[in-house]
């Protein structure tokens, strides 16, 4: 068999053909167009039911969304499509055929293909053996003639990537493209894409939407999961809800919309506006002047970053991954060096200080980081313990007090509502919300002048995150300069005062959040510079 | 110092080198998994007495051979079964490994204190000389009148280089090594590919100790290993993890310890004692620069020394 | 089939019952070895247990065994705490032991009451020095301290062994490669027959305990054993707390190795680690680095290390097989942590079959 043959017939299974019967067997028509069939799903995680009872159908070309919280249970039903968990109870039909995977190979060959939404990418490896790892086939690679199928593959699709090019070189959107060819060179014709545009500029999810169209227009299923409406009323034709790990309902997109939507996902009418109090904003609590940062290899992580944030502001900073914002927070706090520039905060030089120095000035700045248990937080002590991180030394002291640690602990859980089975409970075992509340609480409990919170309310569910809103508004009210780091641009629109966009270590332009789309922002965020006069005209400096 | 010492110093360089050499490319193997195996003096021991003992009760050769590698493998399971199947810290169940075989060859080994391996057993061990290629003018003589260990150790490191950059499984290790869930997602079984990498490591292991005890140090001996199992270990991150910059590491540092023992014959007026710190000092030295160096070059895998569990929540 | 899930809790007592069955496995599994071997597994574990705790003098050999376990023991735990693998507590033993021994012998000018004082100091800067230049290399360029620490050892080995046939040798010892004696004021002395080491282990496993859980230091070392950012995160000094935190833990080596010279062999030899560097790494794990844990653990192994003595003259089996029993014991109560974090659920053939 010539190389064409071969690759005519890989593409027939890649082009997921209805007529066809990949599996050589006579199929019932339900088989044909039923590609998923899961019902009575079970599965147990310790004492937590991550899924109960749970049924879902997929039929072949068509886009089905799965809707929930987070912890609502999606991604522990998808990941038991791929194989990477066993269900406990519960059967899964595949094309009709009951199926029960041992492993993501299983799933593979069943014709399923997940991508996840943290990338399973080898960032050290090209593209092309990213491709390949893992496939059946000669012992030896063949390197060149992998590259021409990926290549024939990409044109079918539409799609763009340098099969040499490794991942750790590849912009979030290029990574995304890596996973989608990774997934089609298997030919899979079941796709799972676990929130595929979380990390993407709106310019690049609509890319990515027209991708997944044209693969439901060659009778694919695909499944996306989500939390985003706007996303499952724009691309979904029908839309399954999870509530608590359990199946609420399965709804025709074109007869739902976004309030029902919601209703039926957090399971009582919830009021989705995130309230922005109008405060009387004070002097500048904290100012940046031509900030600049390089890594230990002269790359630059801040480019000359210039701004000033009002006390009783709450300043949104939006960009892709990587953009800058983890850097931009760790300058501040005194955490990486700042090679040039100036970092001012209430008359005080913070440069070239340390975070105990900074701590030391008499002014107060709290952080709340992205990762909460890895740098926020002690993983493994108690809540008391987790209080003292920050003054355990104050007044130079050689042994510790835990007194004071303890009824600030005791307070914060009666405050802020903690569910945990005791202040020495370590906080790793704590739900996620409730760690973001201790960690809060205690950047709240000094009292800061300037508050830096990155991505406070990633991974929380509808409740705790507005939880999080009230408590942030609450210290705008008194005064503080807040900088919050967000990903979801809705929330940065409706919850902060002004938008900060960065790119690649620059500030791409400053917009009033009343006063902007969600289009401008991804079109800065993704580089492209807005006109000079709007770059910091639309700020309303008091 | 003439030419004839040093292609005497290199020639023994590379008898000793080829210890070396053996358990780097077993360890290579073990790493490129993702298990950091801290075990290998142990397994080096372990081949050496059963090796050592098997000659002297079947004279054999390759039963020798082949029960030095199964007790290398012995050794490198139980470290597979608790590190990858329980999933125990590696640098800890590593260093119980080493204690482990340790105590073994000593235990083993008490009744054997000063005997020699059978005759035909360290005759076969004498240089062959490779037509053609040993007439190269003096890397000739150097590495193709060697014994057949050495030849070996060649084919190994060519076999190991192919297998890790041009074939699928050896891709597929690449990405265990770097990032389990990724390979798991890919369909790849971790487990089996880990366990199957660091078992065929320890079998090396197990051949670098037969190599020993058999050719290089005929009597037995307590603790024949000497520290060359850790030596081992440290010229994994020297080279890179990469096979055939093994083999260079691998010569150099025979040589250096060769260079210790040959210097003792000259009369400087340095301890003996002090060359025998060489190797250990030399290892240090070269740590110290393949971390300096490294910062451009990659080559740790991304997920060394952590465990991999799917169903982590 | 198999399924696994983690524990959410498990009760302390039960927890221990886990690891106490643990090494009752590994016990069995060397008792199956002795059986292979023809002797009879409970005469040979009971004449270890008679060579360890069966006589006051046989008690007195194995506390006399558990002290420098114990205290290089405190020493690595500190190290661990961190995940600073400092397996080089063999040399630093060493290194402590040759300095106190250079005080001993070669500075006879010291008042006699300051001789044991200094012999300690000694010990404690030179092991701690020895120690402090493997964190300064992993401080201050990254390099893999496992490999370093354990090359220290032999460094220090091929150190001593030059002393003892080199320049320090015994003139008065005629052909005999041996250093010279300590003087009496160079000699521990003694409580209830055995020198004060033991004394010396109790205190600092109190003192360590409260420094671990009760000084600002020591919560900075919990701090940046769990997570080097979060260190960075509430001002730490990491380099720093490293720096000394292994300057201390290469210390208390130093200070066994000194107790070594100065209250067992009463002179210095290559062979005064004996291993102990070794040993103490495995007490050390398996008492989750605790200091009163690790006395009981080190007790433990020391009964191990003196009955496997005793079993060589009774049944001519080496004394290595306290050392296997010991690495085997590790396996087991390494593998016995699976089971204190997850359960093993047993779905059997049929349910499985059903589910298909």
């Amino acid at each position: 068999m010539g190389y064409e043959s071969e690759n005519a017939q890989h593409f027939q299974q890649v082009l997921c053909k209805l007529d066809k019967d990949v599996w050589g067997r006579k199929m019932s028509e339900t088989a044909q167009t039923l590609y998923v069939q899961m019902t009575g799903i079970s599965k147990q995680f310790g004492d937590v039911a991550a899924n109960e009872d749970v049924h879902l159908d997929v039929r072949s070309g068509e886009i089905h969304a799965l809707l929930g919280e987070n912890g609502a249970g999606k991604s522990t039903l998808m990941n038991m499509l791929a194989g990477i968990y066993n269900p406990d109870k519960g059967s899964i039909y595949i094309h009709g055929k009951r199926v029960q995977f041992h492993s993501p190979e299983d799933a593979i060959k069943a014709g399923i293909g997940m991508i996840h939404q943290h990338f399973k990418l080898v960032e050290v490896l090209s593209a092309a053996d990213n491709i390949i790892g893992g496939q059946k086939g000669s012992f030896f690679i063949h390197r060149k003639k992998v590259r021409k199928e990926i290549t024939t593959l990409m044109q079918r699709y539409g799609l763009e990537i340098d099969p040499e090019k490794r991942p750790v070189d590849m912009s979030v959107g290029e990574k995304q493209t890596l996973e989608i060819l990774k997934v089609l060179y298997r030919g899979a014709d079941i796709l799972v894409m676990d929130e595929p545009t979380a990390v993407l500029t709106p310019q690049e999810a609509k890319k990515l939407f027209s991708i997944i169209r044209n693969m439901r227009d060659n009778g694919c299923a695909v499944i996306i999961i989500t939390h985003k409406m706007q996303e499952v009323l724009e691309i979904s034709d029908r839309v399954t809800v999870l509530r608590k790990g359990r199946t609420v309902q399965t709804v025709q997109t074109v007869e739902s919309n976004q309030q029902l939507l919601t209703d039926l996902m957090v399971g009582h009418a919830v009021n989705l506006s995130i309230s922005r109090p109008a405060v009387s904003q004070s002097g500048a609590v904290l100012s940046l002047a031509n900030v600049s940062s390089y890594a230990n290899d002269k790359r630059k992580l801040l480019d000359n970053i210039s701004f000033d944030l009002h006390g009783g502001e709450i300043l949104g900073i939006a960009g892709v991954a990587n953009s800058g914002q983890k850097e931009l927070c760790e300058a501040i706090a005194g955490l990486i060096k700042v090679q040039e520039g100036d970092i001012d905060m209430l008359g005080n030089k913070l440069i070239g200080m340390t975070p105990r120095s900074i701590a030391r000035l008499g002014v107060s700045m709290s952080f709340v980081p992205e990762d909460r248990l890895g740098m926020g937080l002690v993983a493994s002590m108690g809540i008391v313990d987790n209080m003292m991180l920050k003054n355990y030394r104050d007044r130079g002291r050689f042994f510790l007090n835990r007194k004071p640690a303890s009824s600030r602990a005791n307070h914060i859980v009666s405050q802020l509502d903690i569910m945990t089975p005791g202040i020495l409970h370590p906080v790793k075992n704590l739900s996620g919300g409730n760690i973001q509340k201790v960690l809060l609480g205690r950047e709240i409990a000094s009292n800061p002048h300037v508050l830096i919170t990155a991505y406070p309310v990633r991974g929380l569910d509808i409740n705790a995150s507005h939880n999080i809103y009230d408590l942030l508004n609450a210290q705008k009210k008194n005064g503080v300069g807040i900088l919050f780091i967000g990903e979801d641009l809705d929330v940065l629109m409706a919850f902060c005062d002004r938008i900060m966009v960065l790119h690649a270590g620059k500030i791409n332009g400053i917009v009033a959040a009343h006063d902007t789309t969600k289009e401008a922002l991804g079109a800065m965020m993704s580089g492209v510079v807005i006109q000079k006069g709007e770059q910091y005209g639309s700020s309303d400096k008091a | 110092m003439t030419i004839s010492f040093l292609m005497d110093l290199l020639t023994a360089g590379v008898q000793v080198g080829t210890i070396l050499l053996f358990a780097t490319i077993g360890e290579i193997l073990t790493e490129k998994s993702g298990n950091l195996n801290l075990g290998v003096e142990g397994m080096m021991l372990m081949g050496a007495v059963v090796g050592f003992t098997t000659s002297l009760a079947t004279a054999s050769v390759t039963a020798s051979i082949l029960a030095a590698m199964l007790a290398g493998a012995f050794g490198a399971l139980i470290y597979a079964f608790l590190t990858i199947s329980l999933r125990t810290n590696q640098t800890v169940t590593g260093l119980a490994l080493t204690i482990f075989g340790t105590g073994f060859a000593s235990f083993a080994g008490q009744n054997l204190m000063g005997l020699r391996v059978p005759e035909n057993v360290n005759h076969f061990f004498e240089p062959v000389i490779v037509p053609g290629l040993s007439a190269i003018p003096f890397f000739g003589p150097v590495l193709f009148r060697q014994n057949l260990f050495v030849y070996l150790g060649y084919l190994l490191c060519i076999v190991f280089g192919i297998y890790l950059n041009h074939t699928r499984p050896g891709l597929n290790l690449s990405m265990v090594g770097e990032n389990p869930a990724a390979a798991d997602a890919a369909g790849i079984s971790v487990s089996r590919y880990k366990y199957v990498h660091v078992v065929a490591g320890g079998a090396l292991c197990g051949l670098s100790g037969a190599y020993l005890s058999l050719a290089y140090i005929p009597n037995w001996q307590e603790n024949v290993s000497a520290g060359r199992g850790w030596i081992a270990v440290a010229l994994v991150i020297f080279s890179a993890w990469s096979p055939y910059r093994a083999l260079f590491s691998a010569f150099l540092f025979g040589t250096l310890e060769i260079l210790g023992v040959r210097l003792q014959k000259f009369d400087i007026p340095i301890s003996p004692y002090f060359f025998d710190a060489i190797p250990y000092l030399a290892t240090i030295l070269i740590l110290i620069l393949a971390t300096l160096g490294k910062k451009k070059r990659h080559g740790t895998p991304a997920a060394l020394g952590l465990a991999y569990f799917r169903e982590e929540r | 089939m198999v399924h696994l899930t983690k524990r959410s809790h498990l009760s302390p007592k039960n927890a221990l019952l886990i690891r106490l069955t643990g090494i009752l496995l590994a016990l069995l599994a060397v008792g199956i070895m002795f059986l292979f071997m023809g002797y009879e597994p409970f005469l040979v574990f009971g004449s270890m247990l008679k060579g360890s705790i069966g006589s006051a003098y046989n008690f007195k050999e194995t506390v006399l065994r558990a002290i420098p376990l114990i205290i290089a023991s405190f020493g690595i735990s500190l190290a661990f705490r961190m995940k600073f693998w400092n397996i080089g507590a063999e040399g630093q033993i060493i290194m402590g032991a040759f300095a106190a021994t250079y005080v001993a012998l070669f500075m006879p000018g010291l008042p006699r009451f300051l001789v044991l004082p200094t012999m300690a100091a000694a010990a404690l800067l030179v092991g701690g020095l020895w120690a402090f230049v493997t964190a300064v290399f992993k401080v201050r360029f990254g390099v893999n301290e496992t490999i370093i620490t354990l090359m220290m050892n032999y460094v220090a080995l091929q150190w001593v062994t030059y002393l003892q046939y080199g320049p320090w040798r015994d003139p008065a010892a005629l052909n005999f490669p041996k250093i010279a004696n300590f003087k009496e004021a160079a000699i521990l002395p003694k409580i209830f027959g055995i020198h004060i080491g033991w004394v010396i282990a109790l205190v600092l496993a109190g003192a360590l305990f409260y420094f671990i859980r009760h000084t600002a230091f020591g919560y900075e070392i919990n701090v940046v054993g769990e997570s080097t950012n979060t260190a960075r995160y509430a001002g730490i000094h990491v380099g720093r707390v490293v720096l000394i935190t292994v300057f201390l833990s290469g210390a208390l080596c130093g200070l066994a190795g000194m107790l070594q010279v100065s209250g067992i062999s009463e002179t210095l030899t290559r062979d005064v680690g004996g291993g102990v560097g070794y040993t103490a790494i495995i007490t050390a794990w398996l008492s989750s680095l605790s200091s009163p844990v690790i006395v009981v653990v080190s007790f433990f192994f020391a009964m191990l290390v003196q009955g496997g003595d005793y079993i060589q003259t009774a049944f001519n089996i080496s004394a290595s097989v306290a050392k296997i029993l010991q690495a085997v014991i590790l396996f087991f109560v390494l593998g016995s942590e699976f089971f204190v974090q997850y359960r093993l659920k047993w779905v059997s053939k049929e349910k499985e079959e059903g589910v298909r």
